[in-house]
């Protein structure tokens, strides 16, 4: 990250639910053209601090910045210059995925190719297809290229790889990369800290409502080691994984 | 870069998006055509008849007399003449037959015949009026070739305009089609599309709630009246359904159809808020509509119900969607003619919209 300038910048940001506290003030701020991590147990705040920057939850207070917007005041203009994947939506009914994206487009005001949006995320074969009848990788690349028909600058994941195998998530991964490589900046949340890993250019911790820790996996994990930790197991030089993906090859399954 | 957002191009694309769906969607399809198509065909094929007599002549007649030869152009009388007499008896009891008649020669000379008819308890209604059509019989065979002594009756009847049996079905098939789609079909739509976190995705773009509501309306009403047209089209193509002023009529119809379907829509934004899961949508609808499909005069006028029951009809907005369609379509009268019951669906609408403003919920 040559220009480390911030495109999404929160400062101090609460969510109470009637009396629980979901977020308790956290701040920090995305990089533009990086990949974004938010990593933490289920019930931290991931998806509430996620869903407050995408303007689609009413903040307690604090200050949230995307791409020098303001939440309060443009939150239409914020809308346009994002894509969000919801954790578990839904598209509308008895359309299929060409239809879906038209529909999209016409939500974006944006004029688009549904055959060539399907192609960015290797559905190309599917533009027939309804979305119920997608398997789970292909709905999340699908929901994926739902993200990308205005040209955002950012896009914000949420889970896309929760539920998927090994394949379905390396080939998300790709995409994921991709997407970042043509200058989109990507804010994801996971529960796999391989995938973090892998990933993430920075990651940030959160754990009841708060940020615990935020830096490169890389700076993290050397921390960790300078601070004396040590894996009970010896490490190898393969996880199981690598096995599975030796042994049933990298190639994407469909079924 | 940034062109100024285009409402209308979004609501457009759910409006284009949601009458796609609603096409593919069984439910909607028959809700809106295929059942009021099935009770109009019944109706239709059940009214062209009118009354019938069924009378049975006794195979101990004598088949060559005149009385018989005029009975059979009566159009009115359907004759059965080679039934068994035990047949004949049992059909009687039953009131399968409304009458038996036997003719026999008077041998002695004058009148030349005997007519003996046996009416039936079963059916008394139709023996009465099978015996008038008889003395009229009876009267102009014996006046043949005579001058009539006193006076002849020269009655004359002025043709009036034919109301059959779907001149009262199809409105009221039309007014129930416009409660289903609307109630129904609006709460099943905006509750799923709430369950199942379509439109949260919605509300990530740029959209406004205006547009998802106008346009998911756009649709419901274009389809809606794009089924009543086949409806009217139908019932008047097939079964001579009257339309008085051609044209005017049907978009008098038309646009009656489309303030009863946003009054309707109304009841359905209530159902959407007030649904807990899928399953509770059906039983509250029903609550809606069953009422007004037995009560508002779907099938029968509401005249016919006992003086406690009218003030309740009286009360429902398919009622006036009905008295004004049967109106517009059989009496040509215009839109200015059912004003009373324009306004008081118009007064449903507000107080409907009121309800739902408060009950309706977006996530």
């Amino acid at each position: 990250m040559k220009n480390n300038r911030a495109i999404i910048s929160v400062k101090n940001l609460v969510k109470n639910y009637d009396a629980f506290e979901a977020v308790k003030g956290i701040s920090f701020e995305v990089y533009e053209h990086e990949i974004f991590g938010l990593l933490g147990p289920n019930g931290a705040g991931k998806t509430t601090t996620l869903e407050i920057i995408e303007t689609l939850r009413e903040k307690t207070s604090g200050e949230i910045l995307v791409d020098d917007l303001d939440v309060d005041k443009d939150a239409s203009a914020i809308k346009r210059i994002i894509g969000v994947q919801l954790q578990a939506a839904g598209y509308y009914p008895n359309l299929n995925l060409t239809e879906l994206l038209e529909l999209f487009g016409g939500l974006y005001n944006v004029n688009i190719n549904p055959a060539e949006m399907l192609a960015k995320v290797n559905l190309q074969d599917k533009a027939k297809a309804k979305y119920k009848e997608l398997s789970g990788g292909q709905k999340q690349r699908f929901s994926i290229a739902t993200t990308l028909i205005n040209s955002p600058k950012v896009i914000f994941l949420d889970e896309p790889t929760t539920g998927l195998d090994p394949q379905a998530r390396r080939n998300l991964w790709d995409l994921i990369i991709e997407i970042r490589n043509n200058g989109t900046t990507v804010v994801i949340t996971t529960h796999y800290m391989d995938e973090a890993e892998q990933l993430c250019d920075r990651v940030a911790f959160v754990e009841s409502g708060e940020i615990i820790a935020l830096d490169t996996p890389d700076h993290l994990i050397d921390n960790l080691v300078a601070s004396g930790f040590e894996r009970k197991k010896e490490v190898k030089k393969a996880n199981l994984e690598d096995v599975f993906i030796n042994l049933t090859g990298r190639a994407w399954r469909d079924n | 870069m940034q062109q100024k957002y285009n409402n209308t191009k979004a609501t457009l694309a759910l409006a284009k998006a949601s009458f796609r769906s609603i096409t593919r969607s069984p439910s909607a399809v028959v809700f809106t055509l295929a059942f009021p198509l099935i009770f109009i065909l019944v109706f239709g094929f059940l009214g062209s008849g009118g009354t019938k007599i069924d009378v049975a002549v006794d195979p101990k007649s004598d088949m060559q007399n005149p009385v018989i030869a005029a009975l059979q152009k009566i159009p009115m009388i359907r004759l059965a003449t080679n039934d068994t007499e035990q047949n004949i008896n049992s059909s009687l009891q039953k009131g399968n037959y409304d009458a038996v008649i036997n003719i026999q020669k008077n041998p002695s000379g004058l009148p030349a015949y005997f007519t003996n008819v046996t009416y039936t308890s079963a059916s008394l209604d139709k023996g009465n009026i099978l015996k008038s059509v008889l003395n009229e019989l009876t009267y102009r065979l014996n006046m043949v070739n005579q001058v009539p002594a006193v006076t002849e009756i020269r009655a004359s009847t002025v043709t009036g305009r034919e109301y059959r049996t779907i001149d009262f079905i199809l409105p009221g098939q039309l007014g129930f089609s416009l409660l289903s789609t609307g109630v129904f079909g609006t709460a099943f739509v905006f509750f799923s599309l709430r369950q199942n976190l379509v439109i949260k995705r919605f509300f990530a773009t740029p959209v406004k709630r205006s547009s998802i509501v106008f346009g998911e309306g756009i649709a419901r009403i274009g389809f809606a009246l794009l089924g009543a047209l086949f409806i009217i089209l139908i019932g008047h193509f097939l079964f001579k359904f009257t339309l008085i002023n051609g044209a005017v009529t049907v978009i008098n119809m038309l646009i009656m159809a489309l303030l009863g379907l946003i009054v309707f829509m109304g009841f359905g934004f209530v159902v959407s808020g007030l649904a807990k899961n899928e399953s509770t949508i059906p039983p509250i609808s029903n609550i809606i509509t069953l009422p007004q499909f037995l009560l508002s005069g779907t099938f029968f006028s509401i005249n016919a119900f006992p003086n406690w029951l009218q003030p309740i009809s009286k009360a429902l907005p398919l009622t006036y969607l009905n008295d004004a369609m049967r109106k517009i379509a059989f009496e040509g009268a215009g839109l200015w003619d059912v004003k009373h019951q324009i306004l008081i669906m118009l007064i449903w609408g507000v107080v409907i919209y009121a309800v739902a403003v408060k009950t309706f919920k977006w996530e």
